[in-house]
C-alpha cells in the first residue's frame, strides 16, 4: 500500500522554513502596514489637520483663536450661503430619493420588461461629470433654451439658480440613490408576503408594514449620501447657479479668487460638519441593520400584477427618457453650430477646443490621470484591504494598534468633501517648508488626491470581496510553510480579480469626471478634462464645454464596457471553479 | 523519550473574557486525541494556539521536546485540516495537494509523485484535474487531508474535519480518517462536539467545558465512568435524580430508598445522582433483585432500534428514562400508559454532591 511508502520516509517532504525565511514574512505583514499608514497619513490625515490649524492663523502665520470663524459667520454672504446650501440639499434629496426608490421597486419587485436596459441607462449619469448636466439644463430650459416655455408652467422665470441646480443635481445624483435602493430592495424574505397573503392582507398594507420597513435603511443611507453629495458639490452651482450662492462656491471664490486661504480653510471645516453629520447618523443607523435577514430567508419573486406593472413601466420610461435627453442634449449641443439658431450640424465646437483652447492637451491630462488612478487606486485599495484583514496578528505586534487607525481613515474620505480634501491639500503642499512641496501642481498630486478622495468605497469593496473567501487560507498557508504573500498573489488575486476590475473602472471614471478636489490643485500643465469644461463655460464657449463633457461621456462609457466585457470573460473563463466556489 | 506534544499552564484571556484557564495535557506519539466539548468550551483556542494561530496568554507548547511556545505557525511541525477545508478555489486537486511542496525547490517529477502517492492514499488518484468546487463536500475534505499530510508533518491538526458533511458520509469518514491515522503512525488531534465521533475515533479524549478540562480519558474511561457532573451530562443520556444520602451507601430519592456502590457522603448531604437509561434490568428474575421500581410508562421517545421511555415511578418525586430495545419493547409490552417493572443496575452510577453539580 501507499501508506508503507508515506511511512518508510516520513521527513523526506519537512522542510522547516530558515530564520530568515520568516524574518522575511513579518517584514512584509509589518512593512505593509506602515506603508499604508504612513501613506493615509500623509495624504489624508495631515492634510486635513492643515485645515485645522490655518483656520486659527492670520495671513502672517500667528495664532488668532475662533477669529477668522467669526469673521466669516458675521459677513452678509455666510447667513446666505449657509441658507442656500441647505435647501439645495434638502431640495435635492426630497426629489431624488423618491424617483430613485420607485425605479428601485420597479427593478426589483415587479415583472417590466427589459429591467436590464432600464438600469443600465439609469447609470449612465455616473458617467458624466456634474457639470454635463448643468449644461444640458442651460440648453433645455435657458435664455435660449428649446423647452424655455415648460418651466414658465411651474412659475419659474429662469433655470439659472435653484431650480437648474436641484435638477442638475438631481441628474447627476440619481445612479448614487438608486445602487443603494436597488441593494435595500433586492434583500427581502419571501416568506413574510406569503404569511401575510395567508392573512389577506391588502397590497398596500404589504407595502407598508413588509416593503418600506425591509428597505429602511437603505432609504436612511440613500438620504444621507445624496445630501452630502449636494452640500459639497461645487460644479453644479458654478454654472447654473446664477447669482445663488453656495458654501462650496464660497471656498473656491476666497482660495482661487482671493487666495484668502484663512477664510478658505474655515468654510471647508463648516462643510465638513453636514457631512460628517449625515456620515455619523447613517453609520449609527447601519449598525442597527444587521441580520434582518437569516441565511434561511427565500428570496422574493414578485409576480404578475399588470395595473401595476404598466404604471410601474410607463415611470420607468418617462425617467429613462429623461435621462436621456439630459445627455442626448449635451451630445447634441456640441454637435449644432449655433444653438438654437443655426441647428446645422458640424464638428466646429469639438475641433476650435482641440485648435484653439487646448482641449486636447486637457483630454490627454484627464485619461492620464485617470489610467494611473486606476491602477494606482486598484492596487493600493486590494492590498491594503488584505493587509489590514488578513495578516496575522502576531506577525505584527506591536503595531496593531494602527490596524482601527486604519480603518478609520480608509472610510475618512467618504464624508470629506472633495472642495475640504483639495484646501488640505493646497495648505499641506503649497506650504514652503513642506519637503513635498515639489509634488505641488504636479499629476502625482492630482492622482494622489483623486486616489484618496475615492479611497471609501473601493475599501468597502475589497473588504467586502476578501470577507467572502475562506478566512482560513492564511492559516492553512502558514501550515504548508508558504508565505502570506505569494498566497496573497496565488490564490487571493485570482479569486478576487472581478472584484478588483470593479474598483478599477470605479477609480478611471471617477477620475475622469470629478472636479471638487483637482480643482484646487491643477497647474496649466495638468489641467483635467473636467476643469477645462469650467473654464470654457466661464468663457462664454458653451459648445466646447458641452463637448467636452460628451468627450468625457463617451471615453468612460467605453472603458466601462471594455471592463465589463473583460469581467464577463473572466468570469466565463474560470466558470470551472467559480460556479459553485461559495458554497 | 519525548512526548509528541506538551501543553504546561495554557491560559488564554480575550480581554476580560478567560477562553482557557491554564490547561496541562501530553499527548504520546501516535495518538489520535479528541478534544470534545460544548460550543465556547475553549478546544478550538487550544487547537489554534498549538498551531500557532493564536498566542496564548502564558504558558509553554512543546513540541516534540522543542519549545515552539512562541514560533509562527511556520516554524512549526504540522499539517491542519479546517472544518471548512479551506481548499484554494482556483487552483486543480493536484495544485492544492502540491501547494506545500512547490516552494521548497524540489524537482518537479518529485512533486509529481508525491502528489500522486497522497491521492491515491486518499483514493482520488483519479480527480488531479478537477477543481475543489467539482467534488463532493467528503471528497473535498480527503484533499484537505491529503494537503495536510503533503508534507510528512509529525503532528495532524483537525478541526471538526467532519461537521459540514452528511450524516452517511460522516459516518463513513470517521472509520477512513482513523484508519489512515492508524496506518501512517501520525499523532493527531482533532476538535469535536459531536460526541459520537469522538467516543467512536479516538484513542483519548479530553472533555472541555468552560476553558477548562473535565477530564480525560479512554472512550470508555470517560462515558463509563465520569469523574464531573458535566460529562456524566454532556456524554449520552442521563438520569438525574435529586437525592439524600443516608450513609454506608443508601440514599434516599423522594421517599424511595437506594442501595448503591458508592459512598463517601455524610448523612443528610444533598447529591445527585448519575444514572444512564441503559443503566437497568428489565429482564429475567427482576423481583430478587435490588432497587426494584414499578413506574407508568408516560411517554415513548421512538428511535428506531430502541426507544426512551419515560416512567412515572411513585414516590420518586421525578421522573425517570429508560431504554429498551425494539425487542424488549415488544416483548415486555412497553406502551404508553402501561405499568412495568425493573431494577436500577448500580454498577456504573456515579454520585455528586449537590454543590458540584451543575
Amino acid at each position: 500500500m501507499m501508506s508503507a511508502a508515506a511511512r518508510a520516509n516520513p521527513a523526506s517532504f519537512k522542510v522547516i522554513p530558515s530564520r530568515l525565511a520568516l524574518a522575511a514574512e513579518v517584514l512584509v505583514a509589518r512593512g505593509g502596514l506602515i506603508l499604508l499608514a504612513t501613506g493615509l497619513l500623509v495624504f489624508l490625515a495631515v492634510p486635513l489637520v492643515m485645515i485645522l490649524i490655518r483656520s486659527t492663523e492670520n495671513r502672517d502665520g500667528v495664532f488668532i483663536g475662533l477669529a477668522n470663524f467669526a469673521q466669516y459667520l458675521r459677513s452678509p454672504s455666510f447667513g446666505n450661503s449657509l441658507t442656500n446650501t441647505l435647501q439645495f440639499s434638502v431640495t435635492t434629496t426630497l426629489v431624488t430619493v423618491p424617483l430613485a426608490f420607485g425605479f428601485a421597486y420597479a427593478i426589483q419587485r415587479s415583472r417590466i420588461p427589459y429591467k436590464g436596459l432600464w438600469r443600465n441607462i439609469a447609470m449612465i449619469p455616473i458617467l458624466a461629470p456634474s457639470l454635463l448636466a448643468a449644461i444640458s439644463f442651460i440648453y433645455l430650459f435657458g435664455n435660449q433654451g428649446w423647452l424655455k416655455f415648460v418651466i414658465g408652467w411651474f412659475g419659474i422665470k429662469t433655470i439659472y439658480g435653484m431650480p437648474g441646480m436641484v435638477l442638475a443635481m438631481t441628474f447627476s445624483s440619481f445612479p448614487h440613490a438608486l445602487m443603494i435602493l436597488l441593494a435595500a430592495l433586492a434583500l427581502s424574505d419571501a416568506r413574510l408576503y406569503e404569511v401575510a397573503e395567508a392573512l389577506g392582507t391588502s397590497e398596500w398594507r404589504k407595502f407598508m408594514t413588509i416593503t418600506l420597513p425591509g428597505a429602511k435603511y437603505g432609504l436612511v443611507s440613500a438620504c444621507m449620501v445624496i445630501f452630502t453629495m449636494a452640500v459639497s458639490e461645487f460644479g453644479v452651482p458654478k454654472v447654473i447657479g446664477g447669482n445663488t450662492a453656495v458654501l462650496a462656491v464660497d471656498i473656491y471664490k476666497q482660495v482661487i479668487g482671493q487666495q484668502n486661504f484663512q477664510i478658505g480653510a474655515v468654510v471647508g471645516l463648516l462643510l465638513l460638519l453636514p457631512a460628517v453629520v449625515a456620515y455619523g447618523i447613517d453609520h449609527l443607523v447601519q449598525r442597527r441593520a444587521q441580520a434582518l435577514l437569516t441565511a434561511r430567508s427565500v428570496p422574493y419573486q414578485p409576480r404578475r400584477a399588470r395595473l401595476r406593472d404598466s404604471l410601474l413601466l410607463a415611470f420607468v420610461i418617462l425617467i429613462s427618457a429623461a435621462l436621456l435627453l439630459v445627455v442626448g442634449m449635451a451630445a447634441f449641443g456640441s454637435l449644432v453650430k449655433v444653438w438654437p439658431y443655426n441647428l446645422s450640424l458640424t464638428l466646429n465646437h469639438y475641433t476650435y477646443g482641440f485648435e484653439e483652447a487646448g482641449l486636447e492637451h486637457a483630454y490627454r491630462n484627464s485619461l492620464n490621470m485617470a489610467v494611473w488612478c486606476a491602477l494606482l487606486g486598484s492596487a493600493v485599495t486590494f492590498t491594503g484591504a488584505y493587509w489590514l484583514e488578513k495578516t496575522r496578528r502576531d506577525q505584527t505586534e506591536g503595531l496593531n494598534f494602527l490596524r482601527p487607525v486604519i480603518r478609520f481613515q480608509a472610510m475618512l474620505p467618504m464624508a470629506v468633501p472633495g472642495m475640504v480634501l483639495g484646501i488640505g491639500y493646497i495648505l499641506f503642499f503649497n506650504h514652503p517648508s513642506n519637503p513635498l512641496n515639489f509634488l505641488y501642481g504636479t499629476m502625482t498630486v492630482l492622482v494622489l488626491s483623486t486616489v484618496i478622495h475615492f479611497y471609501s468605497s473601493s475599501h468597502l469593496t475589497a473588504v467586502t470581496a476578501l470577507k467572502q473567501i475562506d478566512s482560513e487560507f492564511e492559516s492553512v498557508s502558514a501550515s504548508l510553510k508558504v508565505p502570506f504573500y505569494k498566497t496573497f498573489w496565488r490564490v487571493t488575486v485570482p479569486v478576487c480579480l472581478p472584484s478588483v476590475l470593479d474598483i478599477f473602472r470605479y477609480y478611471f471614471v471617477n477620475a475622469m469626471t470629478t472636479i471638487s478636489c483637482v480643482v484646487f490643485l491643477y497647474s496649466p500643465k495638468t489641467t483635467p478634462a473636467s476643469v477645462s469644461i469650467l473654464q470654457l463655460d466661464e468663457a462664454g464657449a458653451i459648445g466646447s464645454a458641452a463637448a467636452m463633457a460628451t468627450l468625457i461621456v463617451v471615453t468612460s462609457g467605453m472603458v466601462t464596457g471594455v471592463i465589463f466585457t473583460l469581467e464577463w470573460w473572466l468570469v466565463r473563463r474560470t466558470q470551472a471553479w467559480r460556479n459553485t466556489a461559495q458554497s | 523519550m519525548a512526548y509528541a506534544l506538551e501543553l504546561e499552564g495554557i491560559h488564554k484571556a480575550f480581554g476580560d473574557f478567560v477562553a482557557l484557564k491554564s490547561i496541562d495535557l501530553t499527548i504520546e506519539s501516535g495518538e489520535l486525541v479528541c478534544f470534545l466539548g460544548p460550543s465556547g468550551c475553549g478546544k478550538t483556542t487550544l487547537l489554534r494556539i498549538i498551531a500557532g494561530l493564536e498566542r496564548q496568554t502564558r504558558g509553554r507548547v512543546i513540541q516534540d521536546g522543542r519549545d515552539v511556545s512562541h514560533a509562527p505557525p511556520a516554524a512549526r511541525d504540522y499539517g491542519i485540516v479546517f472544518q471548512s477545508y479551506a481548499l484554494f478555489p482556483n487552483l486543480t486537486i493536484e495544485q492544492n495537494v502540491g501547494y506545500g511542496l512547490v516552494n521548497r525547490r524540489r524537482a518537479r517529477n518529485e512533486i509529481k509523485a508525491r502528489v500522486n502517492e497522497l491521492l491515491t492514499l486518499v483514493g482520488l488518484s483519479a480527480e488531479g484535474r478537477k477543481f475543489p468546487s467539482q467534488l463532493s463536500g467528503g471528497q473535498q475534505q480527503r484533499v484537505a487531508l491529503a494537503r495536510a499530510l503533503a508534507i510528512s508533518p509529525h503532528l495532524l491538526l483537525l478541526d471538526e474535519p467532519l461537521s459540514a458533511l452528511d450524516a452517511k458520509v460522516r459516518e463513513r469518514l470517521r472509520g477512513e480518517v482513523r484508519g489512515l491515522q492508524q496506518r501512517l503512525g501520525v499523532t493527531t488531534i482533532m476538535v469535536t462536539h459531536d460526541q459520537e465521533e469522538a467516543l467512536s475515533m479516538s484513542d483519548r479524549i479530553v472533555v472541555m467545558n468552560q476553558g477548562t478540562i473535565e477530564q480525560i480519558g479512554t472512550p470508555s474511561d470517560v462515558y463509563e465512568r465520569p469523574q464531573t457532573p458535566f460529562v456524566a451530562d454532556f456524554l449520552g443520556k442521563v438520569n438525574v435524580l435529586r437525592a439524600t444520602a443516608l450513609g454506608e451507601g443508601r440514599y434516599r430519592a423522594g421517599t424511595v430508598e437506594l442501595d448503591l456502590p458508592v459512598d463517601g457522603f455524610a448523612a443528610g448531604e444533598s447529591v445527585r445522582i448519575y444514572l444512564r437509561p441503559e443503566d437497568r434490568h428489565v429482564e429475567g428474575d427482576i423481583a430478587s433483585l435490588p432497587n426494584r421500581l414499578t413506574g407508568k410508562i408516560t411517554a415513548i421517545d421512538y428511535l428506531g432500534t430502541f426507544c426512551l421511555a419515560e416512567l412515572a415511578c411513585p414516590g420518586l418525586g421525578q421522573p425517570l428514562l429508560i431504554s429498551y430495545s425494539l425487542n424488549q419493547m415488544h416483548d415486555l409490552g412497553v406502551r404508553t400508559g402501561n405499568e412495568i417493572q425493573f431494577a436500577l443496575r448500580v454498577d456504573r452510577v456515579r454520585v455528586f454532591a449537590e454543590r458540584a453539580s451543575t
